[in-house]
């Protein structure tokens, strides 16, 4: 299944690329807006300025100046407004002229300007200031000034121009607006990269996480398709050497172990045959015994009883190795468990009070009845001469999610079993203790046993009791599938 | 003692079997080939064949099947644990009964004494020839007839006939079958019962029809009838 992490590397990729495109756009925009911003303002400025120290130059002033010249002048200075119509104000000592009826002095020329213009700056000052309404406007104060001994003196006479910068402001928020709105589609369309690039990370990155996930799930001829050249690429190369490697070695495992396997049931199969010769005529020796000397008929006896020991080692060594090669087989047959249970018992001569069954009645099972006799016959074994008499056998047919099961409990009366050693009972040629010479067994009884219980679909478990005895459990559906 | 015909390549086993047969009385003649096998019949007359299934050139089987062409002379056929399908092959072609190799004589002789014992009537007071629909069974004579003509069947047929009509309609299960005819154990091979019914059925029975005679009961066994129609 795709997850979607919340701060996977999908998401991440595209945080950044929205990151880097907002910080270009914003920057970008703001210094365009700056610049043009000034360039707009200075070029109005400017002209505003030097048209009104022109005009004012270009008159021949009469000082002092009355009312009613003072009011010709602003209202004939009025009209030449540049670049745009301007109020103009004329200031003369007490005197007060407005190129408009009211008021007769304006409200956004700024006391700041009116000394800037007095004190320091004979050749006029400006100033953008906004009205109680916000409307921007531009201001120029400029002095009417006379030359005298070589240096300019001013006259008094103060001329006042107010132009709205309406104009230039809409030309600066239209910048702005298209600033917004070059930079939202801009963000956006920043997205389509970011999910191509994201796409050309995460697909190799996904196809190797698949591909470890299959390797992982032993299929080790899991290659990656290695596409360009470039880090992914480099990784995708180191995968599939790695997963190569692996396979090799694996290969080589297996195929040493099939060898393995193969030679020992090789051996075991070269071994029968003479052992059958042999086995047929330990009677021979056991009978003809009696008669010979008793160190001969010891060492006779010794090779008889041997001989038998070791056919029955190869015996279990080819069952073990027809279970490796799967080639066990199961010759079902539908039986009365309890009687099953009997007979096994019976033919051991385990009836005889070492062993309790308490057996269900009329419970019929599908199994191989050779094999759960080799079952049941070395679980009870196992429990006789490893743990101790009496040993109990329970059977009960429970309903399983998968169909009925069938449970045989073979507990024993012994010490029970260590616990460091419980997960080994099973493992062939196990010995509870190291230095515990041959047993009865050929070792490969509960290996078999554990193996034929599979074979039926089945399982055993080993445990201790509450009484302190070992507890092994046969666990194996009530009809098994061949 | 029975005359015993030992077919089987390997001198140790052969050697060796025939020694411990021959210490326990049996009279024994020993062949390594199929061929050398077939040859000795004639002349020794063989009351019993101990018939090793992986023979070079002529295999068991086909030992097995030229044997069964002319004989009815129990056949016990020496197999290894393992050889799954050569056993079915061996008893589909008619064997009456298999051993295990390794063995001991014990094991050898009981098995030989087995198939070659004659069954048991377990009543003992029914009249000489019985007839179950067109089949006609004479437990004294130990012969089989069908419609008046004599069927040979090899001992383990007969034996598994003559046990499950003795009593007809009783549900005899594998194990039960094995242990009654066979004297095996009860764990024993049940594909040995089947192999046994199915060359029985070939004998006896309509090939087109349904088993009228040995019936099958699904999850159990076997069971002898009811037979429909005339019992005289």
């Amino acid at each position: 299944m795709r997850r979607i992490a919340p701060f996977g590397l999908r998401t991440r990729l595209i945080a950044a690329f929205l990151l880097v495109a907002a910080i270009s756009a914003v920057s970008t925009a703001a210094l365009t807006y700056q610049k043009a911003r000034n360039a707009i303002l200075a070029q109005s400025q400017d002209m505003a300025v030097s048209t009104l120290r022109d005009q004012l130059d270009s008159k021949n002033l009469r000082i002092p100046m009355d009312q009613e010249t003072l009011q010709a002048l602003v209202s004939e200075f009025a009209k030449r407004g540049k670049p745009r119509p301007w109020a103009v104000f004329g200031e003369y000592a007490d005197l007060r002229a407005s190129s408009h009826i009211n008021p007769p002095t304006s409200s956004v020329v700024t006391d700041e300007l009116r000394r800037q213009v007095v004190s320091a700056n004979p050749h006029g000052a400006f100033q953008r200031v906004e009205d109680a309404s916000g409307t921007p406007y531009l201001t120029v104060a400029m002095p009417a000034v006379f030359t005298h001994q070589g240096k300019r003196e001013p006259t008094g006479l103060v001329v006042y121009a107010v132009m709205p910068l309406t104009t230039e402001r809409e030309t600066v928020d239209a910048m702005v607006d298209a600033a917004k709105q070059g930079a939202v589609p801009g963000l956006a369309i920043a997205v389509v990269p970011a999910l191509l690039a994201a796409r050309g990370v995460l697909r190799p990155v996904r196809h190797m996480r698949r591909a470890a996930e299959r390797l992982g799930r032993g299929r080790l001829d899991t290659r990656i398709e290695v596409r360009g050249a470039d880090e992914l690429a480099g990784l995708a190369r180191t995968f599939n050497e790695t997963a190569r490697a692996l396979e090799q070695s694996v290969s080589e495992l297996q195929d040493a172990e099939v060898r393995a396997r193969r030679f020992a049931s090789d051996v075991s199969h070269e071994l029968r045959t003479p052992l059958a010769g042999m086995l047929a005529v330990t009677e021979v020796l056991d009978e003809d015994a009696e008669r010979l000397d008793p160190d001969t008929a010891k060492a006779l006896r010794l090779i008889s009883a041997e001989t038998g020991k070791l056919a029955d080692l190869v015996e279990d060594l080819m069952e073990i190795s027809r279970f490796d090669a799967r080639a066990a087989e199961l010759n079902l047959d539908d039986v009365d468990i309890a009687v099953a249970v009997t007979k096994t018992l019976e033919r051991r001569h385990w009836d005889d009070g070492r062993v309790t069954a308490e057996l269900p009645s009329g419970v019929r099972a599908r199994l191989d009845p050779r094999r759960f006799d080799v079952v049941l016959a070395n679980l009870v074994g196992n429990a006789l001469q490893h743990g101790g008499a009496p040993v109990t056998v329970t059977v009960t047919a429970l309903p399983g999610p998968d169909g009925e099961r069938l449970l045989i409990e073979v507990a024993d009366s012994g010490p029970g079993i260590a616990p460091e050693v419980l997960p080994h009972i099973f493992d062939r040629f196990f010995k509870a203790d190291a230095a515990r010479t041959r047993s009865a067994g050929s070792g490969l009884g509960l290996a078999i046993t554990l193996e034929n219980a599979r074979l039926h679909g089945g399982t055993l478990y080993a445990a201790n009791g509450p009484g302190g005895g070992a507890v092994l459990t046969l666990d194996m559906p009530l009809e098994a599938d061949a | 003692m029975p005359r015993v015909l030992l077919i089987e390549d390997d001198p140790s086993i052969r050697e060796g079997v025939g020694l411990g047969l021959r210490r326990r009385g049996h009279e024994v003649s020993t062949a390594d080939t199929g061929e050398a096998g077939l040859a000795l019949m004639g002349g020794f007359r063989p009351e019993l064949v101990l018939l090793d299934l992986m023979l070079p050139g002529m295999n068991g089987v086909q030992v097995c099947h030229r044997i069964r062409e002319t004989s009815e002379v129990p056949i016990i056929m020496l197999t290894a644990r393992g050889d799954d399908f050569d056993i079915v092959i061996g008893l589909e072609a008619g064997a009456d009964d298999y051993i295990v190799k390794p063995a001991r004589t014990e094991v050898i002789e009981a098995r030989i004494r087995a198939v070659l014992r004659r069954l048991a009537d377990p009543s003992g007071v029914r009249p000489e020839v019985e007839h179950h629909g067109e089949l006609a069974i004479d437990r004294a004579g130990l012969t089989v007839a069908r419609s008046g003509d004599r069927i040979a069947l090899a001992p383990s047929e007969l034996k598994l006939l003559l046990h499950l009509s003795a009593s007809p309609e009783q549900v005899f299960s594998r194990q039960q079958l094995l242990e009654y005819v066979w004297e095996h154990s009860y764990h024993a091979d049940a594909r040995l019962v089947d192999a046994c019914v199915r060359r029985l059925r070939h004998k006896i029975e309509d090939p087109d029809a349904a088993p009228r005679y040995i019936q099958t009961v699904r999850g159990f066994g076997y069971r002898f009838g009811p037979v429909q129609g005339a019992r005289r």
